[in-house]
C-alpha cells in the first residue's frame, strides 16, 4: 500500500517539527527517514500512524486521506524504539494481542491465533522463546517479537522507529540485515526512522534525509551518497573536510593557499565552501608546493586496512581539522611523519555556495 | 558455611538484621504477646464465652463487613483519583493532590464529629437525605462513611508512582494493534497496577478494621447495629474487664492477620502472573 503525506505541518510550542512535509512512499518500499535528532523525522512516523495529529495536511493511506482516522483503524504496524512490549503477558500473549482485542464477530478462532503466533514467531526465529516474558529477553529478541507482534494483525503498512536504537552495536548490525532480508520476504510498505546514516545506507530502498523540519534530499542510498543536493547531506553522510573559500577563474582560493579547482557554476569571487570525503584528498609532503591547502600531521592512525591521517589547518584553515585516507603503500612512499607540514590537495571536491552551508559546518 | 558467603557491597547485614528484629520485637511483637499472654488468664470456656457474646459477635460483622467495603470503595475511586491526578493537568492540581493526604493528618476525632455534623437528621446533607429514607448518622452506614474517609490517601499514594511510571508507549502500542480503549485499560493498564492496587487496599483495610476516633462519633454506637468492635474492647476495658477486652483483641488480631495474609498472598500471586518477580 502506498502513503503519501501533502503539506504536513506541526508544531510544539514554538518548536517547529515539520514544516510543510510533502512525501510519496511508493507500495512495497523500506524506505529510511535519515536525520539528526530533532529533525522531525520520528513525528512524521508518529502523524503518519496517527499517534501525533498535524496541525495541517493530509495524510494519504492508498491513496484515501486517513488524517482523521484513529490509529486503531489506520491498520499500521508501529515497532517502537523502546519495544513497549505488555511485560505482564508471554511473548505468545504479546505477539496475539491484537487478534484478541479483535470485535467478537472479526476475531479469528483461538486455534488460528495459536496457528498464527506459531507462523509469526517461527519467522521471526523464535519459535522457543513463546512461553518467556518480555524481561527474559535480550533487546534483540524483544525487538523481534515486538515485530511479530505488529505484523500479527496484517498491517498494510510497516512504521518502525529507530527500531535498532537501543541495542548494541553487534546485535544492531545482525538485525538490520535480517530486517533487510524480512521485508524482501514480505514486501509490506515500511518506513523505518533513524540517526545512522550507515544503517539507513545499507538496509533501505530509498533515503529521505530531513534536517530542522524540512526533506532534505530523497533518493537511492547510491543517490544520495554519490550525489549530495546539499551540504547538509553532504555532511551528514560520512566524514567530510570542508574548506572556506572563494573562487578565482579556474581555482579557489582558501586563505593564503589555493587549490586547482574549477566550478564552473559559480563566478570569480562567490564566497563557496568546498567538501572533500577522507579518501578524496591526497597529501603533498612538499610544505612550499604552489598549490593545496597547508596543514600540519597531529596523528597518524595506521592499524586498518587504509591509514586515517588527522592534521591541523595552518594558514587560511587555521582552527579547522582535516582527516584523510591514504592506503599502506602511499604512507610509506610519502614518509610522513607526526608533526610534519605538508599540504592537502582533494582530488574530487563538491562545491556550495557558502550562505547555505552553514549546517555542514555544524 | 562461610565458604558460601556470599559478597556484598554494602557490609553490615547482620547488623542492621539484629536491629531490624530487636526492633520489631519491641515495638509490635512484645504488646502482642503481653495482649496473647493477658487474655491466657481466662479458661478455654471463658474465653470462648467472651469472644462468642451475640453482641460481640455483631461487631465483628460491622467491622470487618464495612472495613472491606469501604476499602473497595476507596480501590474504585482512589484509582480513579490517581488516574486524573497523573494523567492530566488542571489548575489547582496541586492543591487537590496535598488535600488527599488530609484525612492522615486530621486528628480522627475532628473527621468524626464533622461527619456527625454533616450527616445528622439535622446536618447539612442528613436534612436532604432523611425525607428519603436514608439514615446515616448512628447507622452502619455513617460507618462505612467514616471509614472511606480516612482509608482515601492508601490506595491513590499507593497507585500514583505505578501510574507515573506507565508508559504511553505501551497504550499506544495497544492502540495500534486495534485495542479499544475499554481494552486497553483491561487488558494493558490494570493488570500493572493491580498489585499496587492491593497493597492500597490492604492498608485501608486494616486502617479501617483498627478505626476508632473518627467512627464513634457517627456510629452512634447502639448495641447489635452499630458497635464496632475497638469500641467493644473499649467498654469492656470501662468495666475493669482486662482479660475479656485482651480476648476480642485477640480475635481481631487473629481475624486482620488471616485477611492480609490473604491479600498480600492474592499480590504476590498477582506480582507472580504480571511477571513482576521475574
Amino acid at each position: 500500500m502506498s502513503i503519501q503525506v501533502r503539506n504536513i505541518c506541526k508544531t510544539f510550542g514554538n518548536f517547529v517539527a515539520l514544516d510543510d512535509v510533502s512525501l510519496d512512499f511508493p507500495t512495497g518500499e523500506l524506505v529510511a527517514l535519515l536525520g539528526p535528532s530533532g529533525c522531525g523525522k520520528t513525528t512524521l512516523l508518529r502523524v503518519i500512524a496517527g499517534l501525533e495529529q498535524a496541525d495541517a495536511g493530509q495524510v494519504l493511506l492508498d491513496g484515501a486521506d486517513a488524517s482523521r482516522t484513529h490509529v486503531r483503524e489506520r491498520q499500521v504496524g508501529f515497532v517502537f524504539q523502546h519495544y513497549a512490549l505488555f511485560r505482564h503477558m508471554n511473548v505468545f500473549d504479546n505477539v496475539a494481542f491484537g487478534m484478541r482485542m479483535k470485535p467478537r464477530d472479526q476475531r479469528p478462532s483461538e486455534k488460528a491465533i495459536r496457528a498464527k503466533v506459531e507462523e509469526l514467531l517461527a519467522l521471526v526465529q523464535l519459535e522457543w522463546l513463546a512461553d518467556r516474558f518480555p524481561s527474559q529477553l535480550s533487546g534483540g529478541q524483544r525487538q523481534r517479537i515486538a515485530l511479530a507482534r505488529a505484523l500479527a494483525v496484517e498491517p498494510r503498512v510497516l512504521l518502525l522507529d529507530e527500531p535498532f536504537g537501543a541495542l548494541d552495536a553487534k546485535v544492531r548490525k545482525e538485525l538490520r540485515r535480517w530486517l533487510r532480508k524480512l521485508h524482501d520476504e514480505l514486501h509490506i510498505t515500511s518506513i523505518f526512522v533513524t540517526h545512522d546514516q550507515e544503517e539507513a545506507l545499507e538496509v533501505a530502498d530509498r533515503v529521505v534525509l530531513m534536517d530542522r523540519g524540512h526533506v532534505e534530499q530523497i533518493g537511492t542510498p547510491e543517490e544520495v551518497y554519490r550525489q549530495p543536493a546539499t551540504p547538509f547531506v553532504y555532511g551528514f553522510l560520512g566524514s567530510v573536510n570542508f574548506f572556506h573559500g572563494r573562487v578565482d577563474g579556474g581555482n579557489l582560493r582558501v586563505g593564503e593557499d589555493v587549490l586547482p579547482h574549477s566550478p564552473q557554476d559559480f563566478d570569480t569571487g562567490s564566497e563557496v565552501i568546498a567538501f572533500a570525503r577522507p579518501h578524496e584528498l591526497d597529501l603533498v609532503p612538499d610544505a612550499h608546493a604552489d598549490t593545496g591547502v597547508a596543514a600540519r600531521i597531529t596523528r597518524i592512525l595506521a592499524f586498518g586496512v587504509t591509514v586515517r591521517v588527522e592534521l591541523d589547518g595552518l594558514n587560511g584553515a587555521t582552527g579547522q581539522h582535516f582527516e584523510v585516507e591514504l592506503t599502506q603503500q602511499r604512507v610509506t612512499e610519502l614518509a610522513l611523519a607526526e608533526g610534519q607540514t605538508v599540504r592537502l590537495l582533494p582530488s574530487r571536491l563538491k562545491v556550495f555556495q557558502r550562505n547555505d552551508a552553514i549546517g555542514a559546518s555544524a | 558455611m562461610s565458604a558460601s558467603r556470599t559478597f556484598r557491597v554494602l557490609p553490615g547485614f547482620h547488623l542492621t538484621l539484629g536491629c531490624t528484629l530487636a526492633y520489631l520485637s519491641l515495638i509490635v511483637l512484645l504488646p502482642l504477646a503481653a495482649v496473647f499472654l493477658k487474655s491466657a488468664s481466662l479458661s478455654a470456656a471463658e474465653f470462648w464465652n467472651v469472644i462468642s457474646a451475640p453482641r460481640v459477635v455483631a461487631t465483628y460483622r460491622l467491622s470487618f463487613g464495612v472495613s472491606l467495603a469501604a476499602a473497595t470503595i476507596n480501590a474504585v475511586f482512589g484509582l480513579m483519583l490517581a488516574w486524573s491526578l497523573v494523567r492530566y493537568s488542571f489548575p489547582g492540581k496541586r492543591f487537590i493532590d496535598a488535600l488527599i493526604d488530609l484525612p492522615f493528618a486530621l486528628p480522627t476525632a475532628v473527621a468524626g464529629i464533622a461527619l456527625t455534623a454533616l450527616y445528622a437528621k439535622n446536618g447539612w446533607i442528613g436534612q436532604y437525605l432523611d425525607p428519603l429514607g436514608i439514615q446515616v448518622a448512628f447507622k452502619p452506614l455513617g460507618v462505612l462513611v467514616a471509614l472511606v474517609f480516612i482509608g482515601l490517601p492508601f490506595v491513590v499514594r499507593t497507585v500514583q508512582p505505578i501510574l507515573e511510571d506507565l508508559d504511553t508507549e505501551l497504550e499506544e502500542a495497544a492502540a495500534s494493534l486495534g485495542a479499544q480503549r475499554w481494552q486497553i485499560f483491561r487488558h494493558v493498564i490494570l493488570p500493572v497496577l493491580l498489585p499496587a492496587l492491593l497493597t492500597g487496599f490492604a492498608l485501608a483495610f486494616a486502617r479501617a478494621v483498627g478505626e476508632y476516633g473518627s467512627v464513634i462519633f457517627i456510629a452512634g454506637n447502639i448495641p447489635m447495629v452499630s458497635e464496632i468492635t475497638p469500641l467493644m474492647i473499649i467498654t469492656k476495658l470501662e468495666q475493669y474487664d482486662y482479660a475479656g477486652a485482651t480476648a476480642i483483641a485477640v480475635v481481631m488480631l487473629v481475624l486482620s492477620f488471616l485477611l492480609l495474609l490473604l491479600i498480600n498472598g492474592l499480590q504476590a500471586w498477582t506480582a507472580k502472573r504480571t511477571g513482576r518477580d521475574r
